[in-house]
């Protein structure tokens, strides 16, 4: 793709950022010794390890011993939810999570259904989002692990899950895992004293960060077991040589995300509205499915029996790169099941298209999108 | 070394909700900042209170001498932590309470036990402490509720932790949690305490000094940077933008009548100002002005001084007399630097008889026979910018990483 490329699929992945790039090759050319190494330059590699660790920690206003470098958010979110609930088996045996969580965390509960824990899951209206009355007649006494994520990856609905919290910490003993892969840096989220959620997990690679690098945090030391043995390198939960220069660079993206946010969601807000008037003009062939009060980064949308492929096709040829709903189903030719979920009509099923905004996003691109989105709807539908 | 941590109670926290990371976060930085001379400071953060370990007996002198400087603190008590032992809690105590053995006080312990495990119960370990420590003292009474001294002891799993001091911090916001704003510095008493009330307010503050070679001197120049690196004390770091100002000054001398000149000259570097305001995102000016004080600083001086721009000119001293200035300039350590004698922009030039009353349109009729817009340009353009505090970069050998 040329240098001209507008691209609008920052939810599937970003761009990294050069500060971020800069930080990882001086961490691998400067301070490659093994952090548990007691030579000087593993000292100085654990130190510069803790202060990554520690600054991740202050941002989600936790301690640096609750923080675990992992992989990314599936790693964290099959981390978080094996490790959870496995150990806890002597308080109860329920597993609450919602029907438009992402693969790796519906595959996880799927999984440990396999193993005989009782799973529910929760429904979500038409925008996305749960009923609270619906999550307390739910929890129970014997529900030892609630699973939800924050943003949804394909139309960007937030979930209430500070009010969610609130509920399952009151009637339950469960541990509450929010996976943030898609909110943090987007909308504030960190751990609070005793309301909010217990476990987050977070992905750097949506941040601006790398592939293959991510967070899973706690509010407080919690029982679970390690699913990788060998050094007990991370406290002993995930063993193996820490990679300094990933926790490094997520570390870095996340403070730069942080410390941004409000500016870009500002801007994602102004884009996202007015792209939706844009496509507002075309009455009922369009159908929004992100709504106001969803994510600003993310906005989806379908046109009347149109099927996503062609105006992803159509939009590239024009140097523009969008998304179907996810990347992760991309590729799959059945409906998602988030799309699913929010009962669409079926005329609207096949064409859902995600634009998703990242720090690269400038004004101009968004001018120029508006323009091209135009000529592929009118060349697409005709007259409309 | 008996102690552990310094524990920090956050101030008015009238930014709730979403803000209330920001405000947590910044005044996370400004401790870092005000402290980067101890290196890498260890500082755990919850909602409603901050954590900074302790290495050792100096850093510890150091935080507790700077932390009541800092805004956004409104208490903060230093932990001492011994081991799980109840002969050395009560030496512990012992300690802890010889700071207070010099007045009449009341007092009480209270024990939180969260190691469960330790084999006496809160009201044992209460006892056992209180009746060792009291019998020691003779200035100490017992007084359960509201008593002038809790002795906080604390069971955990790793250790036992006590407090006894609360000690007051600032108050105010964090600066930095209120917007930027350009400083007026000129090296006199007032105005590096009108940046001090500003800062109270979480406003971050950069400085403007106007400085006329060879007629004002080296060390006038010296004592504004003095000044500029006080102010950071409180949290902040400050750039000190200083304007090369001879030209323009030497300009007013020769083309305008003496008894607006100094009118002018203020009018000249509130435009100056006005330009560094708009260049590095400041959204107000802050002066030092007290209504009545000298000439300029009359109501129909500011109106034709304040002529020349819409930005809101912050006067946080207007209605403050002298002494009471002078007062918080002692209280914030800037007044022995601020009434060093070396002339300053303000006072060279001065006129024998400034007008107290100057009339706006006759100001600006003397004044539009001279091309002042191009000279200012120039001054802002070769202004020379100083960072403070001036740390050493080696400090955080990471910080660039992170």
């Amino acid at each position: 793709m040329g240098v001209n490329t507008i691209y609008l699929d920052n939810s599937a992945t970003t761009k990294p950022l050069k500060e971020v790039m800069q930080a990882f090759m001086v961490v691998n050319e400067q301070y490659y010794g093994n952090p548990a190494s007691i030579h000087a330059m593993g000292v100085e590699s654990n130190e510069l390890l803790m202060r990554a660790r520690e600054q991740v920690a202050d941002i989600l206003h936790t301690e640096a011993k609750n923080v675990l470098f992992t992989s990314g958010g599936t790693e964290s979110n099959n981390t978080a939810i094996f490790g959870l609930a496995r150990s806890n088996t002597h308080k109860g045996n329920h597993i609450l999570t919602t029907e438009i969580e992402h693969p790796s965390v519906l595959e996880s509960v799927k999984q440990l259904e396999l193993e005989g824990f009782d799973v529910e899951y929760l429904q979500v209206d038409k925008n996305g989002v749960i009923s609270l009355e619906e999550l307390r007649a739910k929890v129970r006494k014997d529900t030892i692990l609630v699973s939800m994520l924050h943003v949804n990856n394909e139309m960007g609905a937030i979930q209430p899950i500070f009010e969610a919290a609130k509920i399952i910490h009151e009637s339950s003993r469960a541990a509450f895992h929010v996976d943030a892969v898609q909110s943090f840096g987007k909308l504030p989220i960190s751990f609070t004293d005793d309301e909010g959620p217990d476990c987050i997990s977070i992905s750097g690679h949506k941040i601006h960060g790398f592939k293959g690098t991510g967070v899973l945090a706690f509010r407080k030391k919690m029982k679970w077991q390690p699913y990788a043995l060998g050094g007990g390198q991370e406290f002993g939960l995930r063993s193996g040589t820490v990679a300094v220069p990933q926790a490094v660079a997520l570390s870095k993206a996340a403070r730069i995300a942080v410390e941004t946010m409000n500016d870009r969601a500002k801007k994602y807000r102004q884009w996202n509205e007015e792209i939706c008037t844009q496509l507002r003009r075309y009455g009922d062939v369009v159908h929004i499915l992100s709504t106001p009060q969803g994510a600003a980064h993310i906005l989806s949308f379908s046109i009347r029996d149109l099927k996503g492929e062609i105006i992803i096709n159509a939009l590239q040829k024009r140097d523009v790169i969008v998304s179907t709903s996810s990347a992760c189903s991309s590729k799959q030719t059945k409906t998602s099941h988030v799309v699913e979920a929010l009962n669409l009509d079926e005329h609207f099923k096949k064409g859902v298209i995600r634009l998703s905004f990242g720090a690269y996003v400038t004004d101009e691109d968004i001018v120029k999108f508006k323009q091209v989105l135009d000529e592929v709807l009118m060349e697409l539908k005709g007259e409309l | 070394m008996i102690w552990k941590e310094i524990l920090i109670r956050y101030g008015e926290l009238s930014t709730k909700g979403r803000n209330k990371m920001d405000f947590i976060r910044r005044l996370r930085e400004n401790i870092r900042h005000a402290f980067a001379d101890l290196g890498h400071l260890h500082i755990r953060t919850e909602r409603d209170r901050m954590f900074i370990a302790i290495q050792d007996e100096t850093q510890m002198d150091v935080l507790l001498k700077g932390l009541p400087k800092i805004f956004g603190i409104q208490s903060f008590s230093p932990v001492a932590a011994c081991e799980k032992d109840i002969e050395a809690m009560k030496k512990l105590a012992i300690t802890i309470m010889d700071t207070f053995k010099n007045e009449q006080l009341t007092f009480k312990v209270e024990v939180k036990r969260t190691d469960k495990t330790f084999p006496l119960e809160s009201h044992a370990i209460q006892r056992e402490i209180g009746g060792y420590v009291l019998p020691q003292y003779q200035n100490l009474s017992v007084k359960v509720k509201k008593p002038d001294i809790e002795l906080r002891v604390e069971v955990r799993h790793d250790a036992t932790y006590m407090m006894a001091q609360v000690i007051a911090g600032a108050g105010g916001m964090p600066v930095g949690s209120n917007g930027k704003s350009l400083l007026m510095l000129s090296g006199g008493i007032d105005s590096p305490v009108a940046g001090y009330l500003m800062m109270k307010r979480g406003v971050r503050l950069e400085a403007i000094h106007f400085f006329s070679p060879p007629y004002t001197s080296q060390n006038s120049l010296e004592k504004v940077k003095v000044l500029a690196n006080e102010l950071t004390k409180f949290g902040a770091s400050i750039r000190l933008h200083v304007i090369p100002f001879t030209e323009i000054q030497v300009l007013i001398k020769e083309k305008v009548p003496s008894n607006v000149s100094m009118t002018t000259t203020r009018r000249m570097m509130l435009k100056v100002a006005d330009k560094v305001r708009e260049e590095i995102d400041a959204l107000a000016i802050v002066t030092g002005e007290s209504l009545g004080q000298v000439a300029s600083q009359t109501l129909e001086s500011l109106t034709a001084i304040n002529a020349v721009t819409n930005t809101p000119i912050l006067r946080p001293l207007i209605s403050s007399d002298k002494l009471e200035i002078i007062d918080i300039a002692e209280k914030i350590g800037t007044y022995e630097t601020s009434i060093q004698p070396f002339e300053d922009c303000c006072t060279i030039f001065t006129p024998a008889s400034p007008k107290t009353k100057p009339k706006l349109e006759k100001v600006e009729h003397y004044e539009s026979f001279s091309d002042f817009d191009e000279l200012i340009e120039r001054a802002v353009k070769n202004r020379e910018v100083y960072i403070f505090p001036k740390k050493e970069q080696e400090a955080d050998k990471f910080a660039d990483l992170l």
